[in-house]
């Protein structure tokens, strides 16, 4: 039963491996952003920590656009795409394991080194913890939505530009969530608020998208 | 594309779909594989099924063998090993190159043998002997023979090569699409 989908998943990460430094770009930019920052603002530890949420959130969902062209596309041009519809399972589960694996690829590794990022533009100390939740719940979701874009432009040549279009309105709410709980927290008010909207978010993007990428696929081959 | 077509096909019979370029060859087949879905009628099928087209779905970065593992445990487990299907496919010792390196020909020849480890009766093969040499059109004939005795079942187009198998198999030959005018 699980079989295709281990499959699946076993094969995104080895090609992810495989293609080592093109997978590396989402991480390699958000850092390009935060080193760059404080040379263009100046290097005043009281104006980069004002900054710092918003600046490492929208550093995150840019990176996470990065990888979103190559999300089906591959699979779209060398015919393994059709083949989602001859397997045992519903294409539903395979979308989801797809988009967890761009994840795994894009989201996880920034969740890692956010300490670091959040060290350098140096973000208040209290607020680490919820910078940390706030990626959690929020990577996700930049996964979720960008995928629902990439399955959607998929037969549109070069529909980088349309892709961004998409995603950006999709994506304000979380922004406006995943900093403001930052900032609050910073200020040492209770995050919670904010946290629980993003965490609805989350689940209501988890049930829905994936059922919405599965029929924008479909009508993308046929 | 097409319209009117009814046909029964049962095990251990071949489809030949023949027509000209643009008639609609490929898309009958990707309707009988149930990727896409017909405008009107329905499609009765009780099995699996495995198509094989132009672009064969295949990872140029992973190897050989690593395709055809993952062929293996996405479309469910046969009895041929991968290296067992390679061997058949005249492609024995190719194990660990990369799918980029093979030529046009072998490349095929991957997607056949992709077809002996993924376990379905029915195949669907849209055009199988593009670009191969003599010896990779008379391979395809001899994996068809042996597939339809195993009680498989096979649909084909073709517009170069007919196939040569014993059997008199069931022809279907579609009209040139005449572009409408709107």
């Amino acid at each position: 039963m699980f079989g295709p989908l281990w499959a699946l998943l076993s094969q995104d990460l080895r090609l992810a491996i495989r293609h080592g430094g093109e997978s590396l770009m989402p991480l390699m930019f958000l850092f390009s952003v935060i080193i760059l920052v404080p040379l263009g603002v100046g290097p005043g530890p009281n104006l980069l920590s004002a900054i710092a949420p918003g600046m490492i959130w929208v550093a995150a969902l840019l990176s996470s656009l990065l990888a979103l062209e190559r999300l089906f596309r591959p699979d779209f041009e060398d015919g393994s795409l059709e083949q989602w519809w001859l397997g045992h399972l519903p294409v539903y589960g395979l979308v989801v394991v797809r988009l967890f694996s761009h994840w795994l690829i894009t989201g996880l590794p920034i969740i890692l080194f956010a300490p670091i990022a959040a060290e350098m533009l140096f973000l208040h100390p209290d607020a680490l913890g919820t910078l940390m939740i706030s990626l959690m719940l929020g990577t996700p979701i930049l996964s979720l939505v960008g995928g629902l874009a990439a399955a959607l432009t998929l037969s549109t040549n070069r529909g980088s530009v349309l892709l961004s279009i998409l995603v950006f309105p999709l994506i304000v709410p979380v922004l406006v969530f995943a900093t403001g709980a930052v900032s609050v927290a910073a200020e040492g008010i209770s995050p919670q608020t904010h946290l629980g909207l993003l965490a609805a978010m989350l689940v209501l993007a988890l049930t829905l998208v994936p059922l919405a990428v599965a029929s924008a696929l479909r009508l993308n081959i046929e | 594309m097409f319209d009117d077509i009814s046909l029964r096909l049962d095990a251990g019979r071949l489809l030949l779909i023949l027509g000209p370029n643009g008639s609609g060859k490929t898309t009958l087949l990707r309707c009988l594989a149930g990727v896409i879905r017909p405008i009107k009628g329905e499609l009765t099928c009780a099995e699996r099924r495995a198509f094989l087209g132009h672009r064969t779905g295949l990872k140029a970065a992973l190897s050989c063998r690593e395709n055809l593992g993952f062929i293996q445990s996405f479309h469910g487990r046969s009895r041929v090993r991968p290296d067992q299907a390679l061997a058949r496919v005249g492609l024995a010792g190719f194990g660990l190159r990369l799918a980029s390196t093979l030529s046009a020909g072998q490349t095929r020849r991957l997607g056949l043998a992709s077809l002996l480890v993924s376990e379905r009766r029915i195949w669907l093969l849209d055009e199988p002997y593009a670009s191969l040499d003599d010896e990779g059109g008379a391979l395809v004939d001899t994996l068809i023979v042996d597939h339809l005795e195993g009680g498989g079942t096979v649909a084909l187009s073709t517009h170069q090569r007919m196939p040569d198998i014993g059997a008199e198999p069931i022809r279907l030959h579609l009209c040139a699409n005449r572009p409408e005018n709107h």
